[in-house]
């Protein structure tokens, strides 16, 4: 037959060009792509496991939505008094303790005054569990509120969302004229040596973990603010912001200033040859060309801020206000959920709410990332290729 | 007109050259006013004794040894992996495939997730999904996994500094040249066996950059940890992976804003967030130099 010869005669067959069979090969190539579909499944996993906490709330609002409507009415009563200790309770949170009670069984109070009227609260809270009154509905998470301690706990996310975002702007004033601006200096009139310093210089402050700024801008900023501007309350929404802005500039110097040296020779250099000096062509020329980096940049450092728990914690009194005044305290949302997950009974309706807390901040930075990239992708490729004005 | 053209140029650039300078002066500033506040209690024996008097005296050495604890499980975890991701996105994938794209993008959005996120997983995934399903399958129900733990912890902190990992060894493996590569492969060995004699070693600074930065991050953040693993005051070490511990960067958190007097212990707060903030300061200059030198290897 014709087999065996083809087999032993023709070295450079089909068959044996192809490559040989090798079992480590093979399980060293699926291993690896194994695991590098890891950083996907962590994804999509962080979107299950903190929505699905967060799931309650929903199944339960169409069950006792009419009950629940009922029972508030009536709890509007009781509403004056509540009022009456907001402040309190307000203030009592910024200093309440949020340790996990110890292994060692040492318990841990942080002010002691807070002390009794929070087993006050404890107390009633244990009482209205009883009757469901405590139910968090889609309407109620819309209101005014955040009292989750209290007699009648109300999850209203207004005042968080307000706290978030005005810290955020606050933030991001400070943080992306001086990251923009030390960016451009950087990458188009600094010579040599000093970016050469002044880029590992930067990347160090990334490296500063968040608690050590946030320890930074409670003893020392705080106190330097309130000199400079004589307002009452040491810890606010504007020394946080400031405080955040530090923590938000490396990231958005660091993106603009790849963004600007990206931009192709020949703009710059067809600039200065028709007679533009440097600044111009950096201002004029390099900046407009570099802008969705840019945009990118601060969107991110928009994500960093918004999400940033430790230095809300120290730094901005955390009381859940709704005002427009900066320099008045505020609390965040990320704020909210490191200071209160450590106290929940689990699968408690402030538990979920953490949770919804959880998944509106992780659905808001992965949109924030997502159009970050698509964005920049998009427009920057095709405006160096000239395929555009 | 000229003359105009050029004040508002020397302005300009001033203004630039002053907002690079309001940066590396805030960068000066705190440092120096953390290492002044804490230099005076600073000393050999606080760095080893164990906190005294509620935390008001003595040192912080449980809070050093859970944060070495911390990030040695930490990197344990997150090198391999890390490495290991960062070999498939430049060895096996394609470069635009949409496979080595979508990794790419969940590795950037990994690194952009806030932390407390993590903190909210951990909670969610570690201690209440997986915790719990060990202790009901192998304990029959007996609470000892479905806590709060040094190894939730630590694998929080894993999924933190995973992006950390990858991206420093990914540019590592990038700077190996392609002619060893080649080389390699022209003598007959394997892609698996080049991987493995070649472009591992020759990344090796790579890796050990990344695990630097992933330490250095691991060792500063709090937020992931906040109701995973750490705890405000422990009497006694760690000692296996299902105990409590206590930490630097959750130490300061708790001394600085809930402690009973905080202004008794203000030495002692600025001490240890001077030792953490020397601790992420040393390990990151060194990220720098090793990568800086990097860059010029590959030049």
């Amino acid at each position: 037959m014709k087999e065996p010869i083809e087999k032993t005669g023709f070295v450079f067959s089909r068959e044996s060009l192809k490559k040989r069979f090798r079992l480590s090969e093979f399980l060293a190539e699926k291993i690896i792509t194994g695991v590098a579909f890891l950083s996907i499944t962590i994804i999509v996993l962080i979107f299950f496991f903190v929505f699905k906490e967060s799931l309650p709330i929903f199944a339960s609002t169409k069950k006792d939505a009419a009950k629940i409507e009922n029972v508030q009415q009536q709890e509007q009563y009781g509403g004056d008094t509540n009022v009456a200790t907001n402040a309190l309770g307000q203030e009592q949170y910024g200093l309440e303790p949020s340790g996990p009670v110890n292994a060692s069984g040492q318990e841990q109070y942080g002010v002691i005054e807070a002390d009794s009227l929070m087993m006050d609260h404890q107390v009633m809270v244990e009482d209205n569990r009883d009757h469901g009154s405590e139910k968090a509905t889609v309407k109620s998470l819309l209101g005014k509120k955040w009292l989750p301690v209290s007699d009648n706990p109300r999850y209203g996310l207004i005042p968080l969302f307000v706290g978030t975002l005005k810290i955020t702007l606050i933030a991001m004033l400070f943080a992306a004229p001086i990251a923009i601006l030390a960016a451009l200096f950087s990458a188009a009139f600094a010579p040599y040596w000093l970016r050469e310093i002044i880029k590992p210089a930067i990347e160090l402050l990334a490296g500063f973990p968040s608690v050590v700024i946030g320890f930074f801008a409670l003893m020392v900023m705080a106190s330097f603010f309130q000199d400079i501007f004589g307002y009452d309350g040491r810890l606010n929404a504007f020394v946080g912001g400031v405080a955040m802005a530090l923590a938000a500039i490396p990231i958005i110097f660091t993106i603009t200033e790849d963004a600007l040296t990206a931009v192709p020779r020949t703009y710059t250099e067809a600039s200065l040859a028709l007679g533009a000096s440097r600044w111009q062509t950096a201002l004029f020329v390099t900046l407009p060309a570099a802008t969705p980096g840019i945009f990118a940049a601060i969107l991110l450092g928009i994500g960093r801020v918004f999400g940033e728990t430790m230095i809300a914690l120290m730094a901005t009194g955390n009381a859940a206000l709704t005002s427009v005044n900066p320099f008045e305290s505020v609390r965040t949302l990320a704020a909210t959920i490191g200071a209160e997950m450590a106290e929940v009974v689990f699968g408690d309706t402030h538990y979920n709410v953490l949770f919804l807390i959880g998944s509106l901040l992780f659905i808001f930075t992965f949109s924030l990332n997502a159009l970050a990239e698509f964005y920049v992708k998009g427009k920057l490729v095709k405006r160096f290729q000239g395929k555009q004005s | 007109m000229r003359r105009q053209n050029a004040i508002t140029g020397g302005l300009f650039i001033g203004l630039t050259a002053f907002s690079a300078i309001l940066i590396i002066a805030v960068i000066i500033i705190l440092l120096v006013v953390i290492i002044n506040g804490g230099k005076g209690t600073f000393s050999w024996e606080f760095l080893t004794a164990f906190p005294e008097d509620g935390m008001m005296k003595g040192g912080i050495f449980p809070a050093i040894y859970g944060t070495v604890l911390l990030v040695l499980i930490m990197s344990i975890a997150a090198v391999p992996f890390g490495a290991i991701t960062a070999v498939y996105l430049t060895e096996y994938a394609r470069e635009n495939s949409i496979i080595a794209q979508s990794i790419r993008f969940a590795v950037r959005t990994l690194a952009t997730v806030p932390s407390i996120i993590f903190g909210l997983f951990g909670l969610g995934f570690f201690i209440k999904f997986v915790g719990t399903g060990m202790d009901d399958v192998f304990l029959g129900g007996q609470l000892k996994w479905g806590q709060p733990n040094i190894l939730w912890a630590s694998f929080t902190m894993a999924l933190l500094t995973l992006p950390v990992v990858i991206v420093s060894v990914e540019e590592a493996i990038r700077a190996v040249p392609r002619e060893l590569r080649e080389a390699s492969l022209a003598l007959g060995a394997t892609k698996w066996e080049t991987i493995k004699r070649i472009v591992i070693p020759g990344s090796r600074s790579g890796i050990m950059t990344g695990t630097i930065l992933a330490v250095s991050r691991g060792a500063g953040e709090v937020a992931p940890i906040l109701f995973t693993g750490a705890a405000y005051y422990l009497a006694t070490l760690p000692t296996s992976l299902s105990d409590q511990f206590m930490n630097l960067g959750y130490h300061i958190y708790i001394m600085a804003t809930q402690s009973a007097n905080v202004d008794e212990s203000l030495s002692i707060q600025f001490a240890t967030t001077m030792v953490l903030l020397l601790l992420t300061f040393t390990l990151n200059l060194a990220a720098v130099i090793i990568r800086s030198r990097l860059r010029r290897k590959a030049r």
